[in-house]
């Protein structure tokens, strides 16, 4: 034990440890004990470490800084270069107030609003994100955020689950996020449920005749609009072909909202997605959040938590916590989900950006990703040995298939700076080995368009050769 | 506390007021003061059967969920439509307005296992002594 | 009618008192605008070029005008609302409220980590692929265990991703079995999560001590049951002292030994799971690595496991290739699954590494050390003033009960209430559910002895108020923003959104 360090030795204090030698010995003698590790006594000495953890440190600002910068050096990341990638995380315009407002300490280091008194700051900015997820859906309850859109399409088909006794089979779209569909398949692979997946048609959108048949004797069916093939979906022609089916809509491109039909005013029950689109950094897949909003009738069998409107004992609107019975904490192994948390502080940030972004803000994203999109398609229809697979109407993403393998193409455009897309034959295998997903935002101008379209005209001519 | 003599007691603490075939079922004065503010209660439909002990429904407070047993085997005849809008009438008016379903008694002699007045008023003398 | 306030001599302003601020939407005026964009530098396409009419919307209804002043405002005005652990102690016993380095923040703010997008191809992500290389290797020295998943998010995902391991590698030796056990002092995930993995609960009974009792267990262990799932130290802070027993019970019936790791702030750096015979732990990096709470999210909960569940881990996990390359592998058939899209919430992982570099081996046994102590202290000072419902030596957090104020009508619930008044985010309270009225405490390492002593100054004050002037603590608390709240209105007709 000769090697551990004496905690009264003021050489071992450390920065973020407040108490020292003077502090530990007072309090040693308030307790009523000679040493802290007599405080220990109790952890039996034959599970006790004899040594130090075999791990580096500890370090000082200025060499974790050095070894962490040096680590995000070796990233090529959409600082030095142009990206289009998408699939599910977007560079969208990320406000300059929104990190810096995020940083206070009032947001940054509270915690779950338990108790409403102090925490009204969190409470009723959870109470006005809820509002926008409502406004942007068209349906009535939002909950107050989820892990990310993956794990919230795993939450709404355990919630559509529950409404229907005796079904076992969920109708999902094959051109849902192919992570979205493999996280669901691991949520439920003791559930005793089965996945039915319906591929599309020629225009990228959902096979209706296939979806038609398969969901007849399901008990929720989703949709992912726009799809990971970039299309959107026709919802009216879903809701038909899917009846009194609990429909579930999945939008992992969240600033779509700003043009699209909401999924509320087709006769869907539940929307789900990610809102990491409305300003979030991509930050190599998380945090990000997940957003769910259900049909009013769905509102107690909403899993994670829920902010509502009250008065305190003076007659002040006040925000608290509510319908709590439906959570783990009361009702445990009976709950809607096991989920314990929110994504509070995302869910803070996506609330900054849809009321700095506000009416007008949304749509113009919008409109710009959709033009801009429009005129990237353009230009590439214009290349001969480019092909857009798919013909269906597409918001700000695209595939593109050319002669060559994919990964060979991409490698090409990133010789050229050019973060070129996304491969799909890791997805979807044998016959998209060609194929790769393009994705579009009010961020790209129309001279890096331009360079994209002219940079991929000659990868293409370079492999000819 | 009030404990109506016409009426039959389980140890859930659910009371049973039988008028012919008919029972009216809801829960007690004791549970209702046990619970707190009564913000939700979750009814069978119409029309389902149910047997005696079968968990009839839910009822929340803010901070608690309670499972309820119907004490009694029949035909669910009529739920408590007010109490979707009011819950707290369970809280004013247990006995009352606050009852939560009708049953069609399919068996009668059921009524006979459950606690009468005195013995409810006993037995929870017992359980707030824990 | 008035109230009279009473502002306790001790009072500091955490939180702005009496204040409301109007919803973003009431502040909203037609015209207004919080943003500018470029102008639009391509030919426009008409709308119905863009797409068909039937899939377009028409404005968003209600949604608001405002501008970057009226945002910024808002929110700061908001922030002023909410206490925090940067303006003082936050004692939620199992929540780990700590310091919260703003290295960390700093760092992962690093363009290349922020911007660095989840779908590249490995060759050009390698730095983020080698920090989560070796986040696990430090995760796996922690642990003293052989594989950390990083993948799930939080503390309740890294649960069912441990029992859908467990699950799944009990399935493949033939029987998935049936039960998981689990403590009446447990966290409430702990059952939900057992149940998404396809299990029912059995509860076990604790001891006077407040642990698990081991002939209890060794009763419970049949062979339908799949895994115990256990706090360490338990809910009430005691350490199960019979930890290694436990484990050789499950063991000899091919049971497994679940972690829940939320109190690992209380050993890390002391003892090791794996050495207690642990199979599968979960780490709340919230908690004891420093990542901000904010407000209820995002945090991260990797799994660590034993050697036989090593091949059932999400994938993709991060391997390295010998020349020291990194590269994502896909490559294990007996991988329960993806637990979430991407690479887990990549960014709090950093966060929760840089932690663990700022503290090293000397700092991490350190954090435990003077967590422990920091408790210990808090429970000789509040003792007699505070019923102890059990007296087992306990560890990082303590908790007591309102058993001594009951008799003058004061709950535990007014208590809490009460501490704002002195200026103190209240512990948590009425858990764990087997101590009647509990208050739980849990002051981390981070404080200093004289915020420690200002807090149990105030708790003694509030034993003192209980006895003599009851009401001005059952109508606490009195100075913060908003006093208590209506919460049976609300669940009884619930307002979820603003609406016009």
């Amino acid at each position: 034990m000769s090697n551990l360090p004496d905690p009264l030795d003021s050489s071992n204090s450390h920065r973020y440890i407040s108490n020292a030698g003077e502090d530990i010995r007072e309090m040693l003698a308030t307790i009523g004990v000679d040493s802290i590790d007599r405080l220990f006594e109790s952890i039996p000495a034959d599970v006790k470490l004899s040594g130090l953890l075999d791990i580096p440190g500890p370090w000082s600002e200025i060499e974790s800084r050095r070894w962490f910068r040096g680590l995000a050096a070796r990233n090529v990341t959409p600082v030095d270069h142009v990206s289009f990638l998408g699939g599910g995380a977007y560079s969208h315009y990320q406000p300059a107030m929104i990190d810096q407002l995020l940083t206070r300490s009032e947001f940054l280091t509270s915690y779950t609003p338990y108790q409403p008194e102090v925490s009204q700051g969190t409470l009723q900015s959870i109470f006005e994100y809820q509002t926008h997820q409502c406004l942007l859906t068209g349906l009535d309850v939002a909950n107050a955020s989820l892990y990310d859109g993956s794990t919230a399409l795993c939450e709404a088909v355990l919630l559509a689950e529950r409404l229907v006794k005796g079904k076992t089979k969920v109708v999902l779209a094959k051109s849902i996020h192919p992570h979205y569909l493999q996280t669901v398949r691991t949520y439920i692979q003791n559930l005793g449920l089965e996945v039915v997946e319906v591929g599309w048609g020629a225009d990228g959108r959902i096979d209706l005749d296939a979806l038609r048949a398969a969901s007849a004797d399901s008990f929720a069916v989703a949709v992912q609009s726009p799809n990971f093939l970039g299309v959107l979906e026709d919802y009216d022609a879903v809701a038909q072909a899917t009846g009194t089916i609990t429909k579930i809509a999945v939008v992992a491109e969240a600033t779509s909202f700003g043009l699209v039909t909401p999924p509320g005013q087709h006769g869907f029950d539940i929307c789900v997605g990610e809102g990491q689109a409305w300003g979030i950094p991509t930050q190599f897949g998380g945090p990000y959040v997940g957003f769910m909003v259900v049909r009013e009738a769905l509102k107690r069998h909403m899993p994670g938590r829920l902010v509502g409107e009250t008065v305190d004992v003076d007659g002040r609107r006040a925000y608290v916590l509510t319908l709590a019975t439906r959570e783990q904490h009361i009702r445990r192994g009976k709950a809607t989900s096991n989920i314990c948390t929110n994504e509070a502080l995302i869910a803070l940030a996506a609330n900054m950006y849809l009321s700095l972004m506000g009416k007008e803000g949304l749509r113009e994203v919008a409109l710009q990703c959709a033009q801009k999109t429009q005129y990237l398609r353009r230009k590439l229809q214009a290349i001969s040995a480019v092909e857009l697979p798919f013909a269906g109407p597409v918001y700000n993403e695209l595939v593109v298939r050319t002669p060559f393998a994919a990964e060979e193409i991409l490698k090409d455009l990133e010789h050229e700076k050019i973060l070129g897309g996304i491969p799909l034959g890791q997805f979807f295998g044998a016959g998209h080995e060609r194929d790769f997903l393009v994705a579009v935002t009010e961020l790209h101008t129309r001279e890096q368009l331009d360079q994209y379209a002219a940079a991929l005209s000659a990868a293409i001519s370079r492999e000819r050769r | 506390m009030s404990t109506p003599e016409d009426n039959r007691y389980a140890k859930s603490h659910e009371y049973v007021h039988l008028e012919g075939n008919v029972a009216t079922i809801g829960i007690t004065d004791y549970a209702q003061k046990e619970l707190g503010d009564v913000v939700f209660v979750e009814l069978p439909q119409v029309g389902s059967e149910l047997e005696a002990a079968d968990e009839l429904g839910s009822i929340e407070s803010v901070k608690a969920v309670s499972e309820l047993f119907s004490p009694v085997s029949g035909e669910v005849i009529e739920i408590n439509e007010a109490l979707a809008d009011n819950p707290a009438l369970v809280n004013t008016d247990p006995y009352g307005d606050g009852w939560m379903i009708r049953i069609r008694v399919s068996d009668p002699t059921e009524i006979d296992e459950l606690m009468t007045a005195e013995e409810y008023e006993e037995f929870i003398e017992k359980e707030s002594a824990h | 009618m008035t109230t009279t306030v009473e502002e306790p001599t001790a009072q500091r302003d955490v939180a702005q008192k009496s204040a409301t601020e109007p919803l973003i939407f009431e502040r909203s005026k037609r015209g207004r605008r919080g943003y500018q964009l470029p102008t639009l530098d391509v030919p426009e396409a008409s709308l119905d070029e863009l797409m068909p009419a039937a899939l377009r919307r028409d404005e968003i209804k209600d949604e608001v005008e405002v501008s970057e002043v009226d945002v910024i405002r808002h929110f700061t005005r908001l922030s002023k609302l909410n206490v925090s652990i940067d303006a003082g102690l936050y004692p939620l016993g199992s929540c780990t409220m700590k310091h919260n380095p703003r290295i960390n923040e700093e760092i992962a703010r690093t363009p290349g980590f922020a911007h660095s997008h989840p779908m590249q191809a490995e060759h050009q992500v390698q730095g983020n692929l080698e920090l989560l290389w070796h986040l696990e290797q430090t995760l796996k020295e922690i642990f003293g265990l052989p594989r950390v998943t990083l993948q799930p998010v939080a503390g309740a995902h890294g649960e069912l991703t441990g029992i859908l391991m467990v699950h799944k590698a009990l399935a493949k030796s033939g029987n998935a079995r049936k039960y998981i056990l689990i403590p009446d002092s447990a966290h409430g995930t702990n059952p939900a999560s057992a149940a998404f993995a396809g299990y029912e609960i059995r509860e076990l009974k604790s001891n006077n001590r407040g642990t698990v009792d081991l002939s209890a267990l060794e009763q419970a262990v049949t062979e339908d049951v799949a895994a115990l799932m256990i706090t360490v130290p338990n809910t009430l802070g005691v350490f199960e002292s019979e930890i290694k027993a436990m484990a050789d019970i499950l063991h000899a019936k091919g049971a497994y030994l679940y972690c829940d790791g939320a109190n690992l702030n209380s050993f890390v750096g002391i003892a090791r799971p794996g050495d207690m015979g642990i199979d599968v732990i979960h780490s709340n990096l919230h908690k004891t690595f420093s990542t901000p709470h904010g407000g209820g999210g995002p945090g991260a909960g990797p799994v660590g496991v034993s050697e036989s569940l090593m091949p059932f881990v999400p994938t993709p996990t991060v391997e390295r290739n010998e020349d020291g390359s990194f590269y994502l592998d896909y490559n294990h058939p007996d991988s329960i699954g993806r637990v979430r899209a991407f690479n887990g919430n990549f960014n709090v992982l950093v966060r929760a590494l840089t932690y663990m570099r700022s503290m090293g081996p000397t700092g991490l046994r350190r954090i435990a050390q003077l967590a422990v102590l920091n408790a210990n202290y808090i429970r000789t000072r509040l003792k007699g003033h505070y019923h102890l419902p059990y007296d087992a030596p306990t560890l990082h957090e303590v908790v007591f009960s309102d058993k001594n104020q009951v008799p003058k009508d004061v709950h535990t619930l007014d208590i809490a209430k009460r501490l704002m008044d002195y200026g103190f985010h209240p512990p948590t309270i009425y858990f764990p559910l087997i101590v009647s009225g509990a208050l739980m405490i849990e002051p981390t390492e981070s404080e200093p002895k004289e915020e420690l002593d200002a807090f149990c100054d105030a708790m003694i004050a509030i034993a003192g108020e209980c006895q003599e002037r009851p009401e001005l603590v059952r109508s606490a608390p009195h100075t913060t923003p908003v006093r208590r709240l209506d919460e049976a209105r609300a669940a009884r007709q619930p307002v979820l959104r603003w609406k016009k």
